[in-house]
């Protein structure tokens, strides 16, 4: 009870801070100040403190179950297991919009520290501008979402987590992708803020350089994480969907990775600056999309969590204002500023460059328009459609080929000028990569012409980016995260063709063949734990080398709320997955069985990884001259 | 020169802006859509005039044209996800035995490939099934959710309505009303 008054009033004070802070930098402005005070500086790491004891409150009060807390007590149980009361915090549309305040005052506080070197209006006007942001998410938590409700009489016990929340990837899911979600508003406050400050230059890039990078990093952790968890959870092994949730955290992905390339650019030769703070811009305005369609309830999926309009309508409301102020410092100022034109070559790493973001916008646009055109026919027509993975197959897949060809060739390109050889080297790659794409489309007996030139495609880009690791002048974040992008290409193709899948109904002791494997039920137990009952299916399957491997299916029945899911048992090797399910059919004693090859499955994993890892280096490369 | 330039700006401003207010009103009504639909019973009487689409065949067809030729009609609102679904599904099934009944299934919100595994395995006492994948058909019908249960005659009234699985004592009473 007290702590949630707690966390309450921490709240208010932290609006407070809000303001405070917001008249404090536009008075110093004014004043033009040399350096930022200190006071300022101080009351910005309280802004983050304040939010940050609510914070802890909240996950306190769902610790010790205190159900005199509305969100606790619609969203816990006593019989959870702790892990499951600490990510049911998060697990849930206020607490979830905590986090995020969290998230968005760190990165501010960050930014202070991080950018002590930088020009003082630059980081005073940021400051202004994140302070936006920040007073618009306090009045949207404490007026429509506050996580400190209290109910009268305290109940005794809570409504529970839905099972399918409880997971240990999806526990640490939301905290990741936030970091990266609201990790964009920062580029976005410091965009309008070197526009204004005409501050637009190498040094305004290195310094968000940081950040893009930063964001772009758990941004692909978050999805990772994502798509892990349906990948096991959902039960019918697949990794991605083109849901439209999952869209939402693509949009602002692709559009990072393109500002990622610009910002470089910006860093090396003072170009395209226009160009990168409209990136900057469309970045957090996309995050803001997402979370706008997520939390609105105007898509149904897992992650909505309640239907309230006007939440939606809040949302909505405040992105537009962000969106148009934005919009109208760029007409003030954009033109203003950026007059310097120098020449492209064609054959640089600018024009590089360039192609990659047409075509990474060109791939946003499709994902773009696939999420939102069935939003608009409804309201437009009145019609319902969805758009499901052939409308994206379609679009993306073609233009694939020439986007991987050109992000082989561009990192061999030079700044200013390349004068391209082909050497021994570059023959030997080619060379090399018909050889792999014909034995692999000729292994997984695919005909398809067509196939066979993504498979070119991408082993090319795959070779080529590890012959780069032999070069002088070489750059582990390109190499990493292209190697990462081109083997991730390669296992998401290779697992679509050749996945196989057989689904039977069986009693216990039967068996039944995939393949060369012989699948046999030996037996089922029940067992009882501490949130759920489950069916426990013993499976044993004996490959093609008679080697055993031992499967466990699960059916769980949780408790709060009373719910059934089934668990899959997958067993990983490096080559294919084996993935099993199983239901129960009613009133006989068969099980429905589901057993799958899901091949190159870690490969997804660990060529996502690799990306991130490419992250990572070019965060902790330092003032060395390196190129993308 | 200068002036060309400048006009193609302000023209390619203004189309950025009227583009941004537009789709804020689109989203703006997207949110507010969704109470748009409500029921469109009245006295008890079902509202046929709308177009389904067949499960099986996926063809279209209007709604009024299927209630035709027999005196009693059971329409059943249910999903592949929908635990207590598999629960009445023996109960459908005994009611298909009674041909005086015409058994219409609506199935709500589902993926095909799931709907029809569904029925491999629990068996599939529907004549007709039709696909309503937005719940919309359902709301039209005056539901709250799945499993939900109509009895209507040949007047399209509504005899009797069930929410939540069917029991033994459901049966027994539709076959009362059938048998009277």
């Amino acid at each position: 009870m007290i702590i949630s008054q707690l966390g309450y009033f921490s709240l208010i004070f932290g609006l407070l801070a809000s303001i405070f802070i917001f008249f404090n930098s536009l008075i110093q402005l004014k004043k033009n100040n040399s350096v930022i005070s200190d006071k300022t500086t101080g009351l910005i790491g309280f802004q983050f403190f304040f939010v940050f004891i609510s914070f802890i409150s909240l996950i306190y009060s769902f610790i010790i179950s205190d159900f005199s807390n509305e969100t606790v007590y619609n969203n816990s149980h006593t019989t959870k297991p702790l892990f499951y009361k600490i990510t049911g915090t998060w697990g849930n549309h206020e607490g979830s919009l905590l986090l995020w305040l969290l998230v968005l005052t760190g990165v501010l506080l960050g930014f202070i520290f991080k950018s002590k070197n930088e020009p003082n209006n630059y980081r005073l006007l940021t400051t202004l501008f994140h302070q936006i942001i920040v007073i618009g998410f306090f009045l949207f938590v404490l007026k429509t979402s506050n996580p400190f409700n209290e109910i009268f009489p305290v109940q005794k016990e809570g409504l529970g987590l839905n099972p399918i929340l409880q997971d240990p990837a999806l526990g640490i899911h939301p905290p990741i992708l936030y970091l990266g979600y609201v990790g964009t508003s920062i580029i976005f406050s410091a965009a309008l803020a070197s526009m204004i400050s005409n501050y637009v230059n190498k040094n305004w890039a290195k310094n968000i350089k940081f950040w893009i990078l930063f964001s772009w990093i758990f941004l692909t952790g978050g999805i990772l994480l994502g798509s892990i968890w349906a990948y096991y959870e959902l039960g019918w092994g697949g990794f991605w969907f083109w849901d439209p949730v999952e869209n939402v955290s693509l949009m602002p992905w692709l559009s990072l990775t393109a500002l990622l390339h610009c910002i470089v650019t910006l860093e090396k030769r003072e170009l395209f600056k226009k160009w990168t703070i409209v990136l900057c811009i469309i970045t957090f305005a996309l995050s803001m999309v997402g979370t706008f369609l997520v939390r609105s309830g105007i898509l149904n999926s897992v992650h909505t969590f309640a239907n309230d309009p006007s939440r939606g309508v809040y949302i909505l409301t405040f992105l537009f204002v962000l969106v148009l102020l934005s919009f109208v410092i760029f007409i003030i100022y954009g033109n203003k500023n950026f007059t310097k034109k120098s020449e492209i070559f064609l054959l640089s790493k600018e024009t590089a460059v360039l192609i990659n973001n047409w075509f990474i916008l060109y791939f946003l646009s499709v994902v773009l328009i696939g999420t939102i055109y069935p939003i608009f026919l409804d309201v437009i027509l009145d019609e319902q459609i969805s758009v499901g993975p052939p409308f994206y197959n379609k679009l993306i897949l073609p233009f694939l080929i020439p986007f991987v060809l050109f992000m082989s060739i561009g990192p061999s390109m030079k700044w200013i000028k390349t004068n391209l050889k082909m050497g021994a080297k570059s023959f030997l790659v080619i060379i090399s990569t018909l050889i792999l794409s014909f034995i692999t489309v000729y292994y997984i007996g695919e005909k398809n012409i067509f196939i066979l030139l993504l498979f070119i495609g991408f082993f090319y880009l795959l070779l080529k980016s590890l012959s780069q690791f032999r070069d002088k002048t070489k750059n582990f974040a390109q190499i990493f995260s292209h190697t990462g992008f081109s083997l991730l290409l390669i296992s998401i193709l290779l697992n679509s063709f050749s996945a196989k899948e057989i689904v039977k109904n069986i009693q216990v002791g039967e068996s039944f063949i995939l393949k060369n494997e012989k699948i046999i039920f030996k037996k089922i137990a029940v067992e009882k734990e501490k949130n759920y009952e489950s069916i426990v299916g013993f499976f044993e399957i004996h490959d093609e080398k008679n080697k055993t491997i031992n499967l466990l299916p699960e059916i769980r029945i949780y408790n709060e709320p009373e719910m059934a899911t089934s668990e899959a048992s997958i067993k990983t090797s490096l080559f294919k997955d084996r993935f099993i399910t199983i239901n129960i059919i009613k009133d006989q004693n068969l099980f429905n069985v589901r057993y799958q090859h899901k091949p190159f499955m870690i490969w997804i994993w660990i060529s996502t990884l690799l990306i991130m890892l490419g992250g990572l280096f070019a965060i902790f490369r330092k003032n060395k001259e390196v190129n993308i | 020169m200068q002036f060309l330039e400048k006009t193609k700006k302000s023209i390619f401003s203004l189309i950025i802006l009227v583009l941004l207010i537009l789709s804020f009103f689109i989203f703006k009504f997207a949110l507010e859509k969704e109470k748009i639909y409500s029921p469109k019973i009245t006295d008890n009487q079902i509202y046929t005039d709308f177009e389904v689409t067949d499960l099986i065949e996926e063809k279209k067809i209007n709604f009024d044209q299927i209630l035709l030729g027999k005196s009693f009609y059971l329409i059943n609102i249910w999903s592949s996800w929908c635990e207590p679904c598999k629960d009445e599904s023996d109960k459908l099934l005994e009611l298909r035995k009674d041909t005086r009944i015409m058994m219409i299934g609506i199935n709500y919100k589902d993926k095909k490939k799931n709907a029809l595994n569904f029925l491999k395995l629990y068996g599939d006492p529907f004549d007709r099934i039709f696909i309503d994948k937005q719940g919309t058909i359902s709301i039209n019908f005056g539901a709250y959710g799945v499993p939900e249960t109509f009895l209507i005659n040949e007047d399209n009234k509504v005899l009797k309505k069930y929410i939540g699985p069917l029991n033994d004592k459901d049966v027994y009473e539709i076959k009362k009303i059938i048998n009277n």
